[in-house]
């Protein structure tokens, strides 16, 4: 190792404070954890090991039809992002046009701009010019949320397409033009392929995202739809309930394993740039 | 960039080559000005009528909504005798919500900097993908459920106190209060900061700091004169972004705050689904965070860092 330098700080305390550091991250994690086989359901105490609230959040209704249109929520937004998204950043990196900067920058503003704002942004949008104009065709309920999400997902898919985009050899569909495919053919057959680890790698990204989302959702939902952080966060509202570590838990468990699958698709991504 | 593919002896049968531009780019693009462009801009033209309806009377200076941010509120006394008082609400909500983030990105960087200096240049080099996927993992949870873990450990019959009273000191009541907010925030936001400073901590050129040394200069110094300026990009872009997601949060002041944490976004939250809405009023507060937001991306453009800034 390297850490004799006299240029680099002395290796042990910063070993310590990145071990603290860690320590800090998973405390949360762990603190429900624990909690979510603890026998008591106020006491900090230990009274002893249950799984009494994983049976108590497999039986709540509510909770479990908040999930399912968490869910559907998400897979809907994200399937319609992950077609739009695609077509978009494959058509940024491809053309030179007026306004191209004003396009980019609108469309990766999700990114950046406050939920706050979207969701404020979206619901007036809605009151005041769609549901008049539709002449109450459009009500506020699970089609809005999906279309408020959809445009979030845009940017993150666009995001993680775009970097593998840059480093694509632009010969090779030209190779595949020159062979007699037609575009369509080309943008199917090779350049589709080459994307799939990337896209698939926003998409997870956007459906966790999707799913953690408690503002959108709620200024867009209306009276008609209940999604799994609006019922969260109610509850956690009205006190700590011992079945919300269970549920935690369960739901971090869900997000790691997404996590890893992520990884390992723009691991296969890296694999595929370096080839 | 202009690599339009060269038509080919079948493009006859494929579509013509002004469409596939099209094909690509309009999907998002009337998706993206229905739901995000138009709304904008119309919350700005609400922000400039007072009253909840738009469409109704409009002022005609257009401006109250933003002027009454400005305009001292009168609270009722608690007690009868006690005289009414003024107070500056919208102000100092205002000025909560920037020590809320200046503080946040202050105390991210003071601890993130440490994390991100031992991952990407004293650990050894195998690590460091571990090291620092294994740190933003706690990111993937859910932001409603990270503040209610913190509920379960700042509450005053909570992890917390349970672990001070048995070593023996005082209990901390923190809940519901501003310390409880600065630690949600960081805690929320410190893995962004790591990854941003890592990444520019990673290009580091680490001949300058030999050649530092072999001149004679110390650690400390060629830490401040070699390492800070060349990081100084990664350092700006991570504080500017922490500084715009603290600026806007919701979920931390609402749930660890309690009443005395009135921040921009929640008095936005109540002019919307609260009790009493005022639509006018919460578009004119909304257009302050978007001003405030575009300032600080500004900043970053010209300051930070642009591949990091990417994040």
């Amino acid at each position: 190792m390297t850490i004799t330098k006299p240029t680099r700080f002395s290796f042990p305390w910063q070993a310590l404070f990145t071990l603290l550091m860690f320590g800090f991250m998973y405390l949360p994690i762990a603190v429900l954890t624990v909690y979510s086989f603890n026998e008591s359901p106020y006491s900090a105490g230990w009274t002893g090991f249950t799984l009494k609230w994983y049976g108590k959040f497999f039986a709540d209704e509510r909770i479990i039809a908040a999930l399912r249109t968490s869910l559907i929520v998400a897979l809907c937004a994200v399937a319609i992002a992950a077609v739009i998204g695609t077509l978009m950043a494959v058509g940024l990196s491809r053309y030179r046009f007026p306004g191209k900067g004003i396009y980019q920058g609108v469309a990766y503003l999700p990114l950046i701009i406050p939920d706050i704002a979207i969701a404020v942004s979206t619901l007036v949008f809605l009151a005041a010019v769609a549901i008049p104009w539709s002449g109450g065709l459009i009500q506020l309920s699970l089609g809005t949320i999906v279309a408020a999400h959809v445009v979030f997902c845009i940017s993150y898919v666009a995001l993680v397409v775009s970097t593998r985009l840059t480093n694509i050899d632009p010969h090779l569909e030209e190779a595949a033009l020159d062979l007699g495919a037609t575009p369509f053919q080309a943008f199917t057959q090779v350049l589709l392929p080459e994307l799939t680890p990337a896209i698939v790698s926003g998409c997870i990204l956007a459906f966790v995202l999707s799913l953690d989302d408690f503002l959108i959702a709620s200024f867009t939902a209306g009276g008609g739809a209940n999604t799994l952080p609006m019922e969260i966060f109610s509850r956690i509202r009205t006190g700590v309930k011992p079945d919300i570590n269970a549920l935690s838990v369960i739901l971090i468990s869900a997000s790691g394993f997404l996590f890893v699958v992520a990884e390992y698709f723009r691991y296969q991504s890296e694999q595929k740039r370096l080839q | 960039m202009t690599s339009s593919p060269v038509p080919s002896e079948t493009s006859s049968k494929s579509m013509p080559q002004w469409l596939e531009p099209i094909a690509l780019l309009a999907p998002a693009g009337i998706w993206l000005g229905l739901l995000l462009v138009i709304p904008t801009l119309l919350i700005f033209q609400l922000s400039l009528v007072p009253g909840i309806r738009p469409g109704e009377v409009v002022n005609p200076s257009g401006l109250d909504n933003y002027l009454q941010i400005f305009q001292p509120v009168v609270i009722r006394p608690a007690t009868a005798t006690a005289p009414a008082v003024m107070d500056f609400v919208y102000l100092k909500v205002i000025w909560r919500s920037l020590s809320f983030a200046i503080g946040t990105t202050f105390m991210c960087l003071l601890l993130g900097f440490p994390v991100a200096y031992f991952i990407a240049i004293t650990a050894p080099k195998n690590w460091r993908n571990l090291l620092l996927v294994g740190f933003v993992l706690p990111l993937w949870t859910s932001s409603l459920l990270r503040s209610y873990a913190w509920i379960t450990i700042l509450r005053p019959t909570g992890v917390l106190n349970n672990v001070l009273t048995t070593v023996g000191l005082p209990t901390l009541d923190i809940l519901n209060r501003p310390p409880a907010v600065y630690i949600g925030m960081t805690y929320s936001l410190l893995p962004y900061m790591v990854l941003i400073l890592y990444a520019s901590l990673e290009k580091l050129d680490k001949r300058l700091l030999e050649a530092a040394a072999d001149l004679g200069a110390t650690p400390i110094q060629a830490f401040w004169k070699v390492t800070i300026p060349q990081v100084f990009p990664g350092v700006a872009a991570g504080s500017l972004l922490v500084f715009i997601t603290s600026i806007g949060d919701f979920i931390d002041p609402e749930l660890l705050g309690g009443a005395s944490s009135m921040t921009l976004a929640r008095l936005i939250y109540n002019q919307f689904l609260g009790a009493s809405q005022n639509w006018g009023f919460g578009s004119a507060l909304s257009m302050i965070i978007i001003l405030a937001v575009s300032i600080s991306i500004g900043l970053l453009l010209k300051y930070g860092d642009r591949s990091s800034a990417n994040l």
